[in-house]
């Protein structure tokens, strides 16, 4: 970091920047130099602080009205709904937030996915994302658990009931995480306590995620390191504060359409029927952020087995920037890269698909293929296409491409067309 | 800006698509048309009231609707009873209340603030009269359908014969729409059963269209208050969107790049 020149004018100032060097830190953040050639796909990052604060500001307020407990549960969900000033409001704009809240951290995983930005030398930055990715999703699935309607009930009763598979401790473990011999009150007041707690490590983890990234500072489009601060950089503010503000904008408007015309239509009908362990639904299906991943377990006979392929389906996350061995980062020059990321992003949606459907007939077997598709994307063709793949010539900088390839050829076109 | 409408395409397809999976609906259900559907959606207020009067006359005596309260009928967004009716309509029900200051329960006449009264006492005895099924609580009904309205219009009006080879026992009715095509209410609307004082002719679709409307005020009583803060949120997001992207333009502007 380049901001140990930075001095403050007042006196007072410098005082106190002697001793917190918050100034210092304000300085760095505004002057931060950013690779010039962002495109909207790298607005993400924002927009999912954005998300992060409004999940938090809206469930502190809920947790004003909230009552953890099996019996009053449903009910004091209702009564936010009717009788709580803007209590619909403030509630709608949590559960859809969590959707809203997903379907950003899936365009900022696969804009990763697609500019190599897990690659050295930010592979911690990427692995502090896939860990808040990993609580995010506990985080989703505690909170759904927390209006104790039918599919919260069957939701927790399933997922829990996963960690039975473990031989020998695995029905031990489950009665634990229950807090008895079945869900209910003691596992509400613990996924209460744990969805209050995780927002606040996630709010820590996105601090190291941020700090992490400022060391090498962002990746760009084109994937080459960048001169910082040059012809190629813009400081953060106002160049990338605006940009981000107004792809902000654009998002919340999606986010108020679902807010306030179709609050429900991302969640289970089911939900709304309070729980009740002597009725089991018909379909238990998780919320449709989960959904790729729930595909994948039911499409392993075995349950145990099924389980680690789950959760190796995220985990191997973590260790893509040594699965992957190419050591060009944009997509935009690898050819066959590019072709199979789009095969992978088609993969992860019929998934997501075929998990919303019964595990049955076809839907199971076009979910099995698909999984072992997806493991066969990071665990063979990955590192193979590394030493394969024939690359497209690297430009020298983002701003002057000496050697072609370079994809804004149109602004290359308008420089000729000055000189 | 083609990268904009690249992602907001995405956006939408992303979420119609999954809107789409869980929307599974093996029969196509009745359609009427429902004036609080679309950006301005409003209430019915004339149906809303027919409405109370066919779930207080047919369905109370079996449905509870635990979460609602006698107030609620007065206030703006719902059937908007003068405040006058909705006292006189609470102090037609009897609560319990107490203990008193001998330490005994009493019965008074219900106030404005009470919960609409429940026709049995608990889930047992609400089973025990009604052959063994539970009729469900009403007041998030409309909501805990997949199908949601509809599907309740469609249930109310889908009894009929049973087809050649299904045999049902006795108490079980046979309904094209119901899950499972068995229900265990009889039908509970015919023609001409309530007498609407405003002179609308009580047919069977007209109550199943009026009492429908009412239970999705139930389940969404502040459905008005929500279509109309939203239309005003979005639009100002529209504005403050084109502001601020000319805005950005012009600090763009400043060096040679795209935005």
């Amino acid at each position: 970091m380049s901001d140990h020149e930075y001095v403050p004018k007042s006196k007072f100032g410098k005082w106190f920047n002697d001793r917190l060097p918050l100034l210092s830190l304000a300085s760095h953040l505004t002057d931060y130099p950013t690779p010039k050639n962002l495109n909207y796909w790298w607005t993400f990052g924002g927009i999912l602080t954005f998300c992060l604060l409004t999940q938090i500001v809206t469930g502190l307020t809920l947790a004003m009205h909230y009552i953890a407990h099996a019996d009053l549960a449903f009910e004091s969900v209702e009564h936010i709904m009717r009788d709580v000033n803007y209590g619909w409001l403030i509630r709608y704009i949590h559960a859809n937030g969590a959707s809203m809240f997903f379907l950003a951290v899936y365009i900022h995983i696969f804009r990763s996915l697609f500019y190599g930005s897990y690659k050295s030398p930010r592979e911690i930055i990427w692995i502090i994302g896939i860990i808040i990715y990993l609580l995010m999703m506990a985080a989703a699935f505690m909170g759904y658990v927390l209006p104790w309607g039918q599919m919260s009930f069957w939701g927790a009763t399933v997922i829990t009931n996963l960690f039975s598979a473990i031989p020998l401790v695995g029905e031990g473990i489950v009665n634990w995480l229950w807090g008895g011999y079945s869900v209910d009150n003691p596992t509400l007041t613990r996924f209460f306590t744990l969805h209050y707690l995780i927002p606040f490590l996630i709010l820590g983890l996105v601090v190291l995620h941020i700090w992490a990234l400022h060391i090498p500072g962002n990746n760009n489009p084109v994937g080459i390191d960048v001169k910082k601060p040059s012809k190629d950089t813009v400081p953060f503010h106002p160049y990338i504060v605006i940009k981000d503000a107004f792809a902000l904008l654009m998002f919340t408007i999606v986010f108020a359409f679902f807010v306030f015309y179709s609050p429900n239509v991302l969640g289970h009908a089911d939900n709304y029927i309070e729980a009740n362990p002597m009725v089991t639904p018909a379909h238990i299906v998780p919320e449709w952020y989960l959904l790729p991943f729930y595909a994948i377990l039911r499409s392993v006979p075995d349950k145990l087995m099924g389980v680690v392929a789950m959760l190796s389906a995220i985990l191997i996350l973590a260790a893509l920037p040594w699965l992957d061995t190419s050591k060009i980062r944009s997509a935009v020059f690898r050819p066959l890269y590019k072709q199979f990321y789009w095969i992978l992003l088609i993969d992860v949606l019929v998934l997501g698909y075929v998990g919303a459907m019964p595990a049955e007939g076809l839907y199971l077997l076009i979910a099995r293929v698909a999984t072992a598709y997806y493991f066969i994307h990071f665990l063979i063709i990955l590192p193979v296409l590394g030493f394969k793949e024939k690359t497209i010539p690297l430009p020298l900088s983002i701003t002057e491409p000496v050697l072609g390839g370079f994809p804004n050829a149109a602004i290359v076109k308008k420089k000729e067309s000055l000189n | 800006m083609i990268n904009i409408f690249k992602i907001a395409y995405l956006i939408t397809f992303l979420l119609v698509g999954t809107a789409q999976v869980n929307a599974e609906e093996k029969v196509e259900l009745l359609k009427t048309d429902w004036s609080f559907k679309g950006l301005f959606g409003k209430f019915d207020r004339g149906s809303l009231q027919r409405g109370y009067q066919v779930y207080t006359e047919v369905c109370a005596s079996c449905h509870s609707m635990k979460y609602v309260s006698y107030r609620n009928l007065f206030e703006p967004g719902g059937p908007e009873f003068t405040e006058g009716q909705a006292k006189a309509i609470a102090a037609s029900f009897e609560v319990t209340d107490g203990p008193n200051s001998d330490g005994e329960m009493f019965l008074r006449p219900a106030k404005l603030s009470d919960k609409f009264v429940m026709p049995f006492a608990n889930v047992k005895a609400a089973q025990a009269a009604n052959g063994g099924a539970y009729p469900p609580d009403m007041s998030v009904l409309a909501k805990a359908r997949s199908g949601g309205v509809d599907y309740i219009y469609s249930v109310l009006l889908g009894y009929e014969d049973p087809p050649s080879g299904v045999t049902l026992d006795d108490g079980v009715y046979y309904n094209k729409y119901m899950y499972g095509n068995k229900i265990k209410m009889s039908e509970p609307l015919s023609d001409g059963l309530v007498e609407y004082s405003d002179g609308t002719i009580a047919s069977k679709e007209q109550m199943a269209k009026d009492v429908t409307t009412f239970l999705m005020w139930t389940a969404e009583p502040h459905l008005e208050a929500r279509h109309k803060m939203g239309f005003k949120a979005i639009l100002y997001l529209i504005i403050l969107t084109i502001l601020v992207y000319f805005s950005m333009k012009k600090i763009w502007s400043r060096i040679e790049s795209e935005v």
